[in-house]
């Protein structure tokens, strides 16, 4: 028993590391790499608003529009806005050196961004900007405090007066029936054209398709372990048959 | 087919070796589930070796191209992300796998006379396989590859007088560079694998000079038959190759589960600013070793006193080496007549108890951050882990061993 315990010690080693993440709190955000409309309206958004400054620069059009189900010639038509060609790679036309003039600092390639931040960081980043004169660019992020970015997406989502209320969820109150929290941001400086359920829906496309991108193999990959486990499974009876054949002979 | 196998074997004793080592290899009948994790190393070393040309093929080892090269790897490469994961949790499996067939030997006593030299070709074994997959974490470029190899590297600073020298000459700048990735690359994909392989035969032909060890720590060549076969030993091939064929088995389960459902393994496997490239301007928040490590790295952390004029980093050093260096004399530290934990008192079970748990706990404390009760902790669990060593003369000839048994039990 004790030699069980040990073993399950070690084993669970792993698990402790888990439990050490943490950081401030995030709205949560399941991606799922199947759901290919979703995969389409985040590709568009992020052809239209991020790749005028940002690269995918490991990913390859082609392969975003094969994965998300976009046909080529309706993707070449549409999302490229260089002259690339659909096998290339999705770098961007801006210049790096220059990019780190205007915004104090390049900004980073986001082929892994969702890799490196985690999804629930990034559905929280993209709804988490806000008014703030004293930053260059009017604005700052709950998330990402003293952001270099401008908020892109003013327009859409309009601009949070106050910080917005990322990581809490949405509640009744038990006495009036009152809906807390449906909109994350309590008082708008700016309007946009989409009201808040719509914003969060776009930006869930938005983190869904960025997620992906990362680990554009996720599906298939778990499609085949599937395969392989059943494999080796079956492998296990016939192991162990054939060893108990064997060892009955020795005494 | 017959003829053949003559024809080589009068130019090759290829029968003689294969009765030697595995048909007429006797092991003792009675090995438990601790005794799998010889051969699922071997197992894990396969798999290392054959992804791994695979991955050199498509791989570019240059400060520029590495980074970009390993996600030419992950996506346009056919199976290539296949390989990559089977590398990289094959390099943490091979670490679990490893530290289980350790405490294996700790547990019944398989380093005592006349298995000292097994023991010592593990421990080389173990160092290589140490300095293989620190030198294998800095071929992806990423953040972490890059921090981590620049905080291990100078960790050789510390030494006086030379210190600085040395971690120039290791580094081949003043900097981690693309210099430094060239040379990994080198002793990662040609020498330490080597010296590995050459390690792993002198281990075996060692333990098969002496024969296997068991749970009991009886010596199964006591007792022999009429024909001088061992009366408890069976031949290593066919019971022991289809037994192993089993844990293969789960051993494998539990590998796919990893690779195709959670390769980053929540950050321990593949930490997350890995998924960045190297930047030599900027710092990540929290830098730690890949889980493997973290025990010693825990340790180094530990030692927080500036002592003999010699600042705390150094002394952290040489605890860090000292914890593995300790391991190397083990056989001639446990006194006790008896090997296995089984007939050892209750002391040598305490003491073996507390090291585990100091070592794990220890391998925790090393992933996260430091604070300064988390250091207290630490520097208990580093005494602690010492103790058992320094202390084992002691108590393994004090305390009352139970009766070994002639035979081996079960």
């Amino acid at each position: 028993m004790r030699k069980l315990t040990f073993a399950l010690l070690i084993a669970f080693l792993p698990a402790l590391g888990l439990a050490a993440g943490g950081a401030t709190s995030l709205d949560p955000m399941e991606p799922d790499h199947t759901n290919k409309a979703s995969l389409q309206r985040g590709a568009a958004l992020f052809t239209n608003y991020c790749m005028g400054c940002h690269s995918a620069e490991y990913a390859r059009y082609k392969r975003v529009a094969t994965d998300t189900g976009i046909p080529v010639e309706l993707y070449e038509e549409n999302l490229i806005f260089t002259d690339a060609k659909v096998g290339e790679l999705m770098k961007n036309a801006m210049n790096a050196e220059q990019a780190a003039d205007w915004f104090g600092v390049a900004p980073p390639d986001l082929t892994l961004v969702a890799r490196v931040r985690g999804d629930d960081w990034l559905y929280s980043y993209f709804r988490g900007f806000y008014k703030d004169d004293t930053r260059p660019f009017g604005v700052n992020n709950v998330v990402f405090n003293n952001v270099g970015m401008p908020h892109v997406m003013v327009n859409e989502q309009g601009l949070c007066a106050v910080a917005p209320h990322i990581g809490e969820s949405a509640s009744v109150d038990p006495l009036s029936g009152d809906v807390r929290n449906a909109d994350i941001c309590p008082e708008y400086a700016i309007k946009g054209t989409m009201d808040a359920a719509e914003f969060d829906s776009a930006m869930y496309d938005l983190t869904n398709f960025l997620s992906y991108m990362a680990d554009p193999v996720k599906v298939e990959r778990e499609r085949l372990g599937i395969f392989v486990l059943i494999f080796v499974a079956i492998f296990f009876v016939f192991a162990w048959l054939l060893n108990r054949e064997y060892w009955k002979d020795v005494h | 087919m017959n003829k053949f196998i003559d024809w080589v074997d009068q130019r090759l004793p290829i029968v003689e070796a294969w009765n030697k080592h595995l048909a007429k290899y006797y092991a003792p009948k009675n090995f438990n589930v601790w005794y799998f994790f010889g051969s699922l190393a071997m197992l894990v070393l396969v798999n290392q070796l054959v992804t791994g040309i695979w991955l050199t093929m498509s791989y570019n080892p240059t400060a520029e191209g590495a980074f970009a090269s390993v996600e030419y790897i992950m996506r346009d490469v056919q199976w290539g992300w296949l390989l990559r994961y089977l590398h990289s949790t094959g390099a943490s499996a091979f670490f679990i796998v490893v530290y289980l067939h350790m405490f294996r030997g700790l547990m019944y006593g398989s380093y005592q006379k006349p298995r000292e030299l097994i023991w010592i070709f593990g421990m080389l074994i173990y160092l290589v396989l140490m300095a293989e997959a620190f030198m294998g974490y800095l071929l992806p470029w990423g953040q972490m590859s890059y921090w981590g190899a620049q905080v291990i590297v100078n960790l050789f600073g510390a030494i006086p007088v030379i210190g600085e020298d040395l971690s120039l000459w290791i580094r081949g700048d003043y900097l981690i560079s693309g210099i430094t990735l060239n040379r990994f690359f080198a002793l990662h994909v040609v020498a330490l694998p080597i010296v590995l392989l050459g390690l792993v035969v002198l281990h075996i032909l060692a333990l098969h000079e002496v024969g296997s060890n068991n749970p009991d720590g009886v010596e199964i060549k006591k007792n022999k038959d009429e024909n001088g076969i061992p009366r408890d030993g069976i031949p290593f091939h066919p019971y022991y190759t289809v037994h192993d064929l089993v844990g293969v088995a789960v051993f494998f389960f539990i590998f796919f589960v990893v690779v195709f459902f959670f390769p980053e393994m929540g950050g321990l496997f593949l930490e997350k600013p890995n998924f960045q490239p190297a930047n030599p301007l900027q710092t990540p928040a929290h830098i730690a070793p890949v889980w493997y490590f973290t025990p010693f790295y825990a340790m180094l952390r530990a030692v927080t006193v500036d002592l003999f004029g010699l600042p705390a980093k150094f002394w952290g050093v040489v605890v860090m080496g000292g914890a593995i260096a300790i391991l190397f004399v083990l056989p001639w530290l446990d006194r006790s007549p008896v090997r296995s934990i089984r007939y050892k008192g209750w002391l040598s079970r305490l003491a073996l108890a507390i090291f585990a748990i100091s070592f794990v706990v220890l391998g925790y404390l090393g992933l996260v951050p430091a604070t300064a009760g988390r250091t207290t902790v630490a520097q208990i669990l580093t005494v602690l882990y010492f103790l058992y060593f320094i202390l084992m003369p002691f108590y393994t000839r004090m305390e009352k061993t139970k009766p070994v048994p002639e035979r081996v039990t079960g």
